[in-house]
């Protein structure tokens, strides 16, 4: 691939990122608040995009069954710590301590 | 409008701190990967400050490595970003009295990180400045990764893959989920998205995850008892 032609494809990729990051930010400051059957569906995003981006990390499917050991055991201990405590921090400790324990020293 | 609040920023800046060596991490491979598909120092830097999305920067830098054509890149490159779209329409409602100038820079920010950790954040009571927090949150990521894709690509070099500093990401996420699960429907849309997610980790393009958001909220609100 050329250099002018890889300049291209990277502006439209950034371009085409923008238009998809701002869109709903632009339209809402536009026309005020969304209609409140759609911002009530918004309130359930947070839940199911934290998970679908949590989940995979520990248990995937992709033709076999991928299960990191390590990994499970220590979300299993930073979910535990969340819950108890919703502290950002010492969840990510516990964590990160589960995994180089687990990892490591077992 | 004067500058965003800075409690708020400093705030922000604090919450994003554990996730810095995770976001070096990824960069640093992002940058390893430019380097290595003939990326020249400058093509690497354009495709970090113009898309700034990690998943989309090594799918277009592994694409053009393998000769694809372009508008499978570009398609590529899209797809895998458009949950985007649906941090937009969350967080959309927090900002829109902001003035444009600066919704459209925050907009240029928007991440995974800048979306999770501004939308607990916010939750019911958001400051009265949602700028300080967000920006900063997000321009530390946005530092740290244009500094890291640069590293990357000049040394080759990149943290032992076993110390799993990467493992931060979903740990940050996971701390942010268990709150999110306050009722039946928000925890059915919990527990579909990441099961969807879980599932459809062989799918291209990232797809899993788009397939599990929107999933899980569509049971929330069709069989949790989440409807308007």
């Amino acid at each position: 691939m050329n250099d002018l032609t890889l300049w291209g494809l990277v502006l439209a990729i950034g371009a085409a990122t923008f238009l998809i990051r701002y869109s709903f930010i632009y339209l809402v400051g536009r026309t005020g608040d969304l209609p409140p059957r759609i911002s009530h569906a918004l309130a359930f995003v947070p839940p199911a995009v934290f998970a679908a981006l949590v989940v995979p990390e520990f248990v995937s499917y992709d033709g076999v069954l991928h299960v990191a050991p390590d990994q499970l055991g220590a979300g299993i201990a930073a979910a535990l710590v969340a819950w108890y405590t919703e502290n950002m921090f010492a969840t990510i400790a516990a964590g990160m301590l589960a995994l180089w324990t687990l990892r490591f020293l077992v | 409008m004067n500058a965003p609040d800075p409690t708020e920023f400093r705030r922000g800046a604090r919450a994003v701190l554990p996730l810095i060596p995770a976001i070096a991490g990824f960069g640093l491979v992002v940058g390893v990967a430019a380097g290595n598909a003939g990326f020249s120092l400058a093509q690497a830097v354009g495709l970090s400050v113009f898309v700034f999305a990690g998943a989309s920067q090594l799918a277009t830098i592994e694409l053009v490595d393998a000769g694809a054509p372009l508008a499978v890149v570009v398609l590529t490159a899209v797809v895998i970003n458009l949950r985007m779209m649906m941090y937009s329409a969350s967080i959309a409602g927090y900002f829109d009295d902001i003035a444009e100038r600066w919704r459209a820079g925050m907009a240029y920010l928007l991440t995974d990180q800048a979306y999770a950790l501004s939308i607990s954040h916010y939750g019911d009571d958001p400051p009265s400045d949602p700028r300080g927090y967000y920006l900063g949150v997000a321009l530390p990521l946005w530092i740290v990764w244009q500094i890291t894709t640069v590293v990357g690509l000049l040394a080759g070099a990149s943290i032992p893959e076993k110390w799993g500093v990467t493992f931060a990401v979903p740990l940050v996420f996971l701390a942010l989920l268990v709150p999110a699960m306050k009722d039946r429907p928000s925890t059915l849309a919990a527990g579909v998205g990441g099961s969807v997610a879980a599932l459809g980790a062989g799918l291209p393009l990232n797809l899993g995850l788009l397939l599990g958001a929107v999933l899980g909220v569509t049971a929330a609100l069709t069989i949790g008892g989440g409807e308007a």
